[in-house]
């Protein structure tokens, strides 16, 4: 089957999975949104990319920071951006996803952000606009169900390759519920198309999928064996409601064992960074001291993140046929 | 196939460039000189090392300025624009290697505009090769040629730093 995120020419026409997309697109992306680094500094912080473009935010499930970047991004290319508040909308009196695309296509939407809490429903999306002819609305994945966030995934690949320059040489290991985690996931397909040798996989038994050896990944259960010599830790979030089930006995708990504390840390490289997609839950999965110490690199990741989305955004948009 | 052209010498071209930027700026105080990525960018950076204005150098990338973003989508190289100075009152030389259509230049004050309100813009280019589309004119030139549309004028720059100038004919 084609990729449905790349036209006939193999340019990208969505965003939605990191999966399966050639290297030289994903190094297209960073190297882009490296030029769109500096445009917040600027007194003018737009360029006028997108002039004209409306660009639909549907967020069918919460998320205030992702929105909130992709408004930003929006904003600093120039287009106009409409936020909606789905789950307060048509789909609580009944309308179908599809439906809704048909009526905010019929607005002439350009781009469509989707976050939804099933998984593919923005492939959906982009097999019914592909299919209908609307080939000129672009759609990015911004997180469904727990199978893709791909923006998230290409800001942590900008941020490590701020930091650390080659991926070639690194050892990067991604901790807490993987199970449950589309970042882990979209971040595991980066790291491993962009040629990082060792992926690292750490958490309890009951948070880690199955098949993570397939995809080239070492599994850990023990934290303090997998960070050892670790140059990139990338923290997850503990969902809430993970605690409720079965899975997890408690937060107190969770942290015994998985919790990056300074400790820990030192078992990683000296020079190692910190990363977190936030929100983040202090005490959890992550010691206050190294949240705010000299390693975290978390604050930055939000700063890349708008570049990476105008990258993205600039490149989809761009994209006929 | 770019074959190297005889009629232009682009080390000599340069020097003549220079010879006419070194006179007038050498009563602006406080000029800076910025070039357009690739070729505009290789000549503002030995412009500004040969008038000692090295810490008045920018770089700009056209491509989020384009207008033809809309047909042709973005382009695959963009390099970062870096303007290292206050442009608010500024005077800048604009410095492109082949002045075509004017609409390179039409972006690039616009990039400079979202900087700051330079006091003055002045354009130099290393060849003028007419075929303009925009009411644009350079204030410093090494060369005026006369091409056929579909031959293109590129600036090169070796290893060794020396510029040179190719004729390029584009398929139909």
């Amino acid at each position: 089957m084609l990729n449905p995120q790349l036209n006939k020419n193999g340019e990208l026409r969505h965003l939605l999975t990191i999966e399966g997309l050639p290297r030289s697109i994903v190094n297209h992306v960073l190297d882009t949104a490296s030029s769109f680094v500096g445009i917040s500094d600027r007194e003018v912080k737009k360029v006028p990319l997108m002039r004209g473009k409306s660009v639909f935010n549907l967020f069918f499930e919460n998320s205030t920071r992702t929105r909130t970047t992709f408004e930003i991004a929006s904003k600093r290319l120039s287009a106009d951006v409409i936020n909606l508040n789905i789950s307060a909308s048509s789909t609580a009196k009944g309308e179908s996803l599809l439906d809704t695309i048909d009526n905010l296509s019929a607005m002439h939407a350009d781009m469509f952000v989707v976050r939804h809490g099933r998984s593919g429903a923005p492939y959906l999306i982009a097999k019914h606009l592909n299919d209908s002819g609307q080939k000129g609305i672009h759609v990015v994945n911004a997180g469904d169900g727990s199978h893709a966030h791909p923006t998230q995934g290409l800001l942590d690949m900008y941020t490590i390759r701020h930091y650390k320059k080659d991926f070639t040489n690194l050892t990067v290991a991604i901790v807490g519920d993987i199970l449950h985690s589309r970042v882990a996931r979209s971040d595991i397909h980066a790291l491993t198309t962009l040629g990082v040798p060792e992926v690292r996989a750490i958490g309890p038994l009951t948070l880690l999928p199955g098949g993570l050896e397939q995809m080239g990944v070492r599994v850990f259960t023990d934290m303090d064996e997998g960070l050892k010599g670790v140059d990139v830790i990338i923290m997850l979030r503990l969902q809430n409601e993970r605690m409720s089930g079965a899975l997890l006995p408690s937060a107190q708990e969770y942290f015994k064992s998985y919790g990056l504390t300074p400790e820990r840390l030192a078992l990683a490289k000296p020079d190692a960074i910190v990363m977190h997609p936030g929100p983040m839950n202090r005490g959890v999965e992550i010691d206050s001291a190294v949240a705010d110490g000299k390693q975290a690199v978390i604050l930055p990741q939000v700063t890349f993140g708008i570049a990476v989305r105008m990258a993205v955004m600039s490149i989809l948009a761009g994209t006929h046929g | 196939m770019p074959s190297p052209n005889q009629y232009f010498d682009a080390e000599a071209l340069y020097r003549t460039l220079l010879g006419q930027v070194r006179v007038a700026l050498s009563s602006v105080p406080d000029a800076a000189i910025v070039g357009i990525h690739s070729g505009g960018a290789w000549l503002a950076e030995r412009l500004t090392h040969d008038l000692g204005l090295t810490n008045r150098l920018g770089f700009i990338d056209v491509s989020f300025y384009r207008d033809d973003y809309a047909k042709k989508g973005l382009h695959p190289d963009v390099k970062p624009t870096q303007i290292g100075f206050n442009v608010d009152g500024a005077t800048i030389l604009l410095v492109d290697d082949v002045l075509y259509t004017g609409r390179t230049v039409r972006a690039a004050i616009n990039v400079l505009f979202d900087y700051g309100r330079p006091a003055r813009i002045r354009l130099a280019a290393l060849a003028d090769r007419g075929g303009r589309e925009l009411p644009v004119a350079a204030d410093f030139i090494g060369v005026r040629a006369t091409l056929e549309p579909r031959q293109s004028l590129a600036l090169q720059r070796g290893a060794d730093g020396q510029l040179s100038l190719t004729i390029e004919q584009e398929n139909a």
